[in-house]
């Protein structure tokens, strides 16, 4: 398998402070890794530097996917070359419905000339919203504003599979779901599982990997990866949560720029 | 350009009155509000000096050419009428009305569409009744000297338990700007009627100085259902002043919903004056400042019956050097018990140069009672810009989904797509 999304020496700060100090991690292409820790350890940090959120100021290191630095690319190209962040708090748009914005997103990777059809769209859209067990009317509401906590995140899995990008980032994607929205959430990523297409998810909680396996598992802290394993590892942060990480370590604060 | 008058007053009111053969209870009325206009300041809209503005551009009376089908109507006319003739059209095409068409179903039904010239003759009693009660001859010198000068105007009647399920039409138009262009369209809504109104105003003078001295006026009775849309597209030399006022009784309601996409100065002001126990008012206005324009837009709702509710929504785009002071004015008056006012003023900065001010005013005399609002004023949120190019949509787009979304309340409602089309056109235009 080929080395589908490197991660190399990622540095990032906010508002002058550095949250992200160094952080490595290669994904091959067919790979699910989680990433997990406690709050404060640079987990969502990673995502929105990684997407090319504003606020985020990546300072050293190269994100490569298939080779090509995304760290060189505007927001819009990075998403076209393949890459996909399901947002921890998606924004609401006033205006602009969640068809609409979804049309302009799949026709902003078609190119001019080649718009998907209006039928074809809303049949597409029709199916997935149905896997997701979402309400019809979702499709004509304005995007994201009065959803719930879970209909955002399933808001978030729709575009996905709409997308069907190559890299999936899926930042805290658990929280604020029940279990049987998260039952089809995980369905919904388990579905769009494949040998090209590669996921790094973002977790509080072993919970969601109960339904989406893991083949990798990675504990954050201090803004960078200190600890790796398989699926077994995840049981036992669940079990015993995060202490015995870090006596093992020697860290005594695992959070990133409290000073 | 029409020459500034140097004094309006008893004696002009009267002669024009007098040389359109008016009816003498007409004449009088006139000539009272001529007296008004001689001596009434000009209102005084929170922060916009519109005493600079060219106001004294009275024109002169000029009818324009009667027509026999709405298929004579100027191109840029025939465009908002919808694909099939509609049941209920009516135009006035400068100083007066050219057209009218009712279907042989809503006459049959009692229903009345007129010119209000003509129908201060056939209908006066329920004109005298009513015009200018809601927004008085008296309240300052713009609505005085509209008292005085109003021309073809609209009536429409609406018999008791009628409801009327397409659009009535109303286009204002003024092609030559020596014209008096001062239009009053008068809605009288029996009990448990229902209708919606699409009007339009626009002109085609180009860069030439003109004044529109407009107003509406609704009386919804008992139960009665009154939309009413306003589309209005004035060129640059025109100042659009647009009094809009309904009257609500028990259980009546109005849904405003106004796009004011004028190139020149607005005066705006929409208010409804919620009497009747039960009552409910929606007024959605959005705008888009560009160039030098100056406006000020007031959306007010006046609560006197008990468990009355309104919710006024303001939406402005402010491009170039565009400035917008949007006011609102919610009044809860003693003994509105449960009433509810809700507005909310929001105004979106493309442009440093640009200004927008949003005053949201509650004035309340009654314990038992809901109010709020909300006011913003702010660029394009760059959280959301982000999230959609993280779909792959360019920042370009983004925006331009942003912009077209936050007025998107008011566009998605407007009742007659061929008109929702002109407002797209318009939108389209202005922001560029």
């Amino acid at each position: 398998m080929s080395n589908l999304f490197e991660i190399k020496g990622l540095k990032s700060e906010i508002e002058g402070k550095e949250i992200l100090k160094g952080f490595d991690l290669t994904i091959k292409a067919g790979e699910v890794h989680a990433i997990m820790g406690p709050n404060g350890t640079g987990k969502s940090t990673l995502a929105s530097s990684i997407m090319g959120h504003p606020k985020y100021e990546v300072t050293d290191g190269q994100v490569l996917l298939n080779g090509e630095d995304v760290l060189e690319m505007g927001v819009d190209e990075r998403a076209l070359a393949g890459l996909f962040l399901a947002m921890q708090y998606p924004s609401e748009i006033t205006g602009v419905t969640n068809a609409d914005f979804l049309r302009s997103a799949i026709n902003a990777r078609r190119g001019e000339g080649n718009e998907i059809s209006l039928i074809k769209f809303v049949r597409q859209m029709e199916a997935k919203m149905k896997e997701l067990e979402m309400n019809p009317e979702f499709m004509h509401r304005y995007l994201n504003e009065g959803f719930s906590g879970g209909e955002k995140k399933r808001n978030e899995i729709l575009q996905m599979m709409l997308l069907e990008p190559k890299l999936v980032i899926l930042d805290e994607i658990d929280s604020g779901l029940d279990i049987d929205a998260l039952k089809i959430v995980a369905a919904g990523v388990n579905a769009m599982r494949s040998e090209e297409r590669s996921f790094l998810i973002i977790t509080h909680y072993q919970r969601l990997l109960n339904y989406i396996k893991p083949d990798h598992v990675h504990v954050m802290m201090q803004g960078r990866i200190v600890k790796s394993g398989g699926p077994e590892l995840a049981e036992r942060l669940e079990a015993e949560g995060y202490e015995w990480v870090k006596e093992e370590l020697g860290i005594v604060d695992e959070t990133v720029g409290q000073a | 350009m029409s020459t500034p008058t140097a004094s309006f007053g008893r004696d002009a009111a009267s002669s024009i009155a007098r040389s359109k053969n008016e009816p003498a209870w007409l004449v009088a009325w006139r000539e009272n509000a001529g007296e008004l206009a001689s001596r009434l300041e000009l209102p005084k809209p929170e922060k916009t000096p519109i005493q600079r503005w060219p106001l004294d551009l009275y024109g002169t009376d000029r009818p324009g050419a009667k027509i026999d089908s709405a298929s004579q109507l100027p191109e840029a006319l025939t465009k908002l009428l919808p694909a099939e003739a509609g049941g209920a059209l009516i135009v006035q095409h400068n100083s007066s009305v050219v057209y009218t068409h009712l279907s042989d179903e809503l006459k049959a039904k009692g229903v009345v569409l007129a010119s209000l010239e003509e129908a201060a003759r056939s209908h006066e009693e329920l004109v005298r009744k009513h015009l200018m009660t809601a927004y008085a001859p008296d309240e300052h010198k713009l609505a005085a000297l509209h008292a005085a000068l109003w021309n073809g105007g609209v009536f429409l009647y609406v018999p008791r338990g009628v409801e009327i399920e397409e659009p009535v039409q109303a286009l204002l138009f003024a092609d030559d700007a020596e014209a008096t262009f001062v239009p009053h369209v008068l809605i009288v809504a029996e009990a448990n009627s229902r209708v919606t109104v699409v009007e339009n105003a626009s002109t085609a003078v180009g860069d030439a100085a003109l004044v529109l001295n407009g107003a509406v006026e609704v009386f919804a009775k008992a139960g009665s259902q009154v939309r009413y849309a306003a589309v209005h597209s004035l060129e640059k030399g025109a100042v659009d002043v647009s009094y809009r006022r309904a009257v609500l009784e028990q259980d009546a309601r109005i849904e405003w919903i106004v796009g004011e996409l004028q190139d020149g100065n607005i005066l705006s002001d929409t208010k409804t004056i919620l009497k009747g126990n039960g009552s409910t008012s929606d007024a959605k206005i959005i705008t888009v400042g560009t160039g030098k324009q100056r406006m000020s837009l007031t959306t007010g709702a006046v609560h006197f019956g008990l468990s009355t509710e309104s919710d006024m929504i303001t939406r402005a785009v402010m491009k170039e050097e565009g400035t917008a002071v949007i006011n609102g004015v919610t009044k809860i008056e003693k003994g509105a018990t449960r009433a509810n006012g809700q507005q909310t003023e929001k105004v979106l900065m493309l442009s440093p140069k640009a200004r927008g001010d949003a005053n949201p005013i509650l004035l309340i005399d009654e314990d038992d009672v809901k109010a709020g609002h909300a006011a913003s004023v702010g660029q394009v949120n760059a959280e959301q810009v982000h999230y959609l190019m993280s779909r792959g949509i360019s920042k370009t787009e983004a925006e331009r989904l942003i912009i077209y979304g936050f007025l998107d309340p008011v566009v998605s409602e407007i009742p007659l797509e061929s008109v929702r089309e002109q407002l797209q056109r318009i939108l389209e235009r202005k922001l560029g």
